[in-house]
């Protein structure tokens, strides 16, 4: 649905984005994850029409960006990092003017079925100067998904909510991921675990890396790890632990906890439990402890190597 | 073309929302107004010595003025706004047209203009009962379409400048500056002049005004002249929007 083929653009003499080539296809949702000032948002301007590139070329749902901007606009629903709005116009008005621009038919029908999508059909007749901010996100989501276009590009969606308001967005951006094709970019790494397929890790204009959340781990690690809390002192256990098959390497860390690590597909938890058990020691707490994706983040956008 | 339409009633009734509009509305309904009382209470004292009555110039006339400053005024926030608060790039990623976009705007605004001339429709109404044999029907219509052209020009000047800011004022200043240049500074130099002057007198705005639409005159050549100075408006305006996007 989505193919960037080495994007490029040169803000004046600053390379916001080099070379960048992904893809993204038909009912996945892929994640821009980066730092502020990586060109996530520069790239999805890029994709959405707003702004050629300097070089390089991209097709949205079959349509060239530049030579097709037009069809490309007509198919993509969009909502921007600063979520646009019209302060003296109603969410009503707001949301009909949108879709007058986009020629629907039976304009005032669609703008009903959007507003109950994001859960604002009670709002409809209130001023959009009167809404929070996570009201105007989801007034913004309603916009982007007015036209039931085939991609969805957001930049930031959940960016200055509450905890709450990123819930909502979140099960929006999920339910209606299923049927499109959504590309979001986030520098929220939880929320790129959560809600995306594929994340691709973009820092100072490349990208670093591309593959699904968990692969990621593994490949950063080596292995996947988990953390074992036993009663007491835990320093006999670890020859012990390191014989368990598939254990590859145990520590023990500053709090208390042992810290094992496995390769990927042998899982030697149910092992490890019976060792503990067997060596005579209270099992506390036995949980997988993956990289965080913070932590493969940070790694990865320390030095832009490709694992 | 229909988001032309879409984006020109938008902002046709956003007009209404807005104080500014209402405070041109006044000042050119009032000091219109006050200008007719005035010329109407005037000519009637002097009506025993036979002065002639007022004609429909002393209403446009000073309409046309006040368009210098009402256009910026209108036109000021109509892409600069769009531009400061972000929805430029709603609009942008929209299917909609640059070319669309500012004609839409520019329409808007000349809507609220026209709207706001027709109310001063009232004043030659009255003046054409209080006169007799009635007032002079091929000056007031050439007088009306002459300020109407004036005010589509005046706009689309006034949009150009507005899509060249992302500062309100900024686009006001420049607007009012150049109006004021080309309705009236540029044609200095032709009075000086003893030969050689018709290129300044040519690119006066008034003059064509003043000299025919005022004195009932009607020249296909001076319509088209004013409808070229809104066409330069609006396409200076959509290349300026379209070079947003390259930035």
């Amino acid at each position: 649905m989505i193919i960037a083929n080495g994007l490029t653009k040169d803000y004046g003499s600053r390379r916001a984005i080099e070379n960048l080539r992904f893809e993204a296809r038909q009912g996945e949702v892929v994640g821009f994850l980066g730092p502020n000032g990586a060109g996530k948002t520069t790239t999805m301007r890029i994709l959405t029409g707003y702004m050629p590139p300097t070089y390089g070329k991209a097709t949205v749902a079959g349509y060239d960006i530049v030579a097709d901007s037009l069809e490309v606009r007509k198919r993509v629903g969009y909502l921007p990092e600063t979520v646009p709005l019209y302060p003296d116009m109603t969410v009503f008005e707001y949301l009909k003017f949108m879709a007058d621009l986009r020629h629907l038919p039976n304009a005032e029908d669609m703008v009903d079925e959007a507003l109950e999508k994001v859960g604002m059909e009670e709002r409809a007749e209130g001023y959009i100067s009167n809404l929070s901010k996570g009201m105007k996100q989801r007034i913004g989501l309603a916009q982007a998904l007015l036209h039931k276009p085939e991609v969805l590009i957001l930049d930031e969606p959940t960016i200055g909510l509450d905890p709450a308001q990123v819930v909502e967005v979140r099960n929006i951006i999920r339910e209606v991921g299923k049927e499109r094709t959504v590309l979001l970019s986030t520098h929220i790494l939880s929320e790129a675990q959560q809600l995306c397929d594929r994340v691709l890790i973009i820092n100072k204009g490349r990208i670093v890396v591309e593959d699904t959340p968990e692969n990621l781990q593994s490949r950063l690690v080596g292995g996947e790890r988990a953390i074992l809390r036993v009663r007491g002192e835990s320093d006999e256990l670890v020859p012990k632990l390191k014989e368990v098959p598939g254990i590859q390497d145990v520590k023990a860390n500053p709090d208390g906890a042992l810290e094992f690590q496995f390769a990927p597909g042998q899982d030697p938890r149910p092992l490890v439990a019976r060792t503990v058990i067997g060596a005579g020691y209270d099992l506390l707490e036995l949980r997988p402890a993956g990289l965080s994706l913070e932590e493969i983040f940070l790694e990865l956008t320390k030095d832009s190597t490709i694992s | 073309m229909r988001n032309v339409w879409t984006i020109a009633s938008r902002e046709y009734r956003h007009y209404f929302a807005t104080p500014i509009a209402y405070v041109v509305a006044l000042l050119i309904l009032a000091t219109v107004g006050i200008l007719f009382v005035l010329i109407l209470w005037s000519t009637n004292q002097q009506a025993m010595y036979g002065a002639t009555p007022p004609e429909v110039g002393a209403i446009v006339s000073p309409m046309a003025f006040l368009f210098l400053f009402a256009a910026p005024a209108l036109t000021m926030r109509l892409l600069a706004d769009e531009q400061r608060t972000g929805t430029m790039e709603l609009l942008l990623t929209a299917p909609v047209r640059d070319w669309e976009l500012v004609v839409g705007k520019w329409l808007g605004s000349f809507l609220f203009l026209l709207t706001i001339i027709g109310v001063t429709l009232i004043f030659p109404l009255v003046l054409n009962r209080m006169v007799t044999p009635g007032i002079d029907q091929g000056i007031l219509i050439t007088s009306y379409l002459g300020i109407i052209l004036v005010a589509a020009s005046f706009l689309a000047i006034g949009t150009a400048f507005s899509s060249f800011f992302s500062n309100q004022v900024s686009a006001f200043i420049a607007t009012l500056v150049a109006l004021v240049f080309f309705w009236w500074i540029v044609g200095w130099p032709a009075q000086v002049m003893p030969i050689g002057g018709e290129i300044f007198t040519y690119l006066e705005l008034s003059s064509r005004f003043y000299n025919n639409f005022l004195g009932g005159i009607l020249h296909l050549s001076d319509v088209v002249y004013y409808l070229s100075i809104t066409a330069l408006g609006l396409f200076l305006g959509t290349i300026a929007v379209e070079m947003r996007r390259w930035r």
